[in-house]
């Protein structure tokens, strides 16, 4: 089916950045190796959609597409609550660094008058 | 006794000059905090007689208050810090009445009122929405005070060194009403006017606002 081409190129795309990050160390290993799994199992899932049936009837939901929507979506989730985390320490950081700069730098006022 | 009056400015090429020289005479320093802007208002300050610290980007009017206080109270050694607007909303000579509660020693830290008195012209839309930042704020913090969006206070040196503003933007107001219930500081109101013009309602908080800075209160206390 097309649209398991399309999955696949697309995971290979992904796995493909995911190396390429690495080598340039842009990511840890931990995620490198979280990173790899996923989008091996996204593969595997795609060729093999029989694998989420077994999957499907040990957790007790229906049908195999639908666990790995709940897995997904729960997963997303998290990843948007990991990344909401880290905005809101850049943010405090980036007005340390702007603080630390203002009093560092700070003028006295102009004696001229 | 060292008053230092801490005035955060963004933009405010047009009034800062009046709003230094106006309070000046009634303190021993006056700090501008520079909060990124893009118009004179750091040479503006600076030659109108105050200390100028730069936020080279901005970062809200909470982050630029908790800059003035560390260098205030580090550099400056200031025993009193007043919280001063820089659209000239506030009557200079009113620091007197703030600074005195805690020269007599029955406060920690003095909170402005509008409320108190009848002189500030309050828009009618504005003074329902400050009403709901009360009620907001008895709920939130335990505090009955009559206003709490006032951004004219005095701090002793011990309270302004208790009080840790995280909330960078306008949350802050309700933040440290916060830090003053956790802290058990003794605080008073005092009636001050706050002059409602053209000019102030332009460039400053819209009503509606108030519900972004709600937002930013609880998700900021909520998530920090």
């Amino acid at each position: 089916m097309l649209i398991q081409i399309l999955i696949i190129a697309f995971a290979i795309f992904a796995l493909v950045r995911v190396f390429t990050k690495f080598k340039a160390r842009q990511l840890s290993i931990g995620w490198f190796i979280f990173w790899l799994v996923f989008w091996v199992l996204v593969g595997v899932v795609v060729l093999l959609p029989q694998t989420t049936e077994m999957v499907a009837r040990w957790v007790g939901v229906g049908r195999g597409v639908d666990v790995a929507i709940y897995f997904s979506i729960v997963l997303l989730f998290y990843l948007v609550f990991r990344i909401f985390l880290k905005i809101q320490s850049i943010e405090s950081n980036i007005t340390k660094l702007t603080r630390e700069g203002a009093i560092r730098e700070a003028k006295e006022p102009k004696q001229d008058e | 006794m060292k008053i230092v009056a801490v005035i955060p400015a963004y933009n405010e090429e047009k009034n800062i000059e009046r709003a230094v020289r106006s309070v000046k005479p009634h303190v021993s320093e006056v700090v501008v905090i520079d909060d990124g802007s893009s118009d004179q208002t750091s040479e503006v300050s600076r030659a109108a007689g105050a200390y100028v610290l730069t936020h080279r980007i901005n970062r809200g009017q909470g982050a630029a208050l908790r800059t003035g206080t560390e260098f205030t109270l580090k550099q400056l050694n200031a025993d009193v810090i007043v919280h001063y607007d820089a659209d000239c909303q506030h009557e200079a000579e009113e620091v007197n009445d703030l600074v005195k509660p805690l020269m007599v020693g029955g406060a920690d830290v003095v909170l402005g009122s509008r409320f108190l008195d009848k002189k500030s012209n309050i828009p009618l839309l504005r003074k329902l929405v400050l009403k709901g930042g009360i009620i907001f704020t008895r709920l939130t913090s335990g505090l009955r005070v009559t206003d709490t969006h006032n951004g004219f206070r005095a701090l002793s040196r011990e309270a302004a060194a208790k009080i840790q503003i995280t909330q960078d933007r306008m949350a802050h107001a309700s933040e440290i009403l916060d830090e003053i219930a956790k802290h058990k500081l003794r605080y008073v109101e005092v009636p001050v006017t706050v002059k409602y013009s053209k000019a102030s309602m332009e460039k400053g908080q819209s009503s509606l606002n108030s519900f972004r800075i709600v937002w930013e209160y609880l998700t900021g206390k909520l998530f920090k």
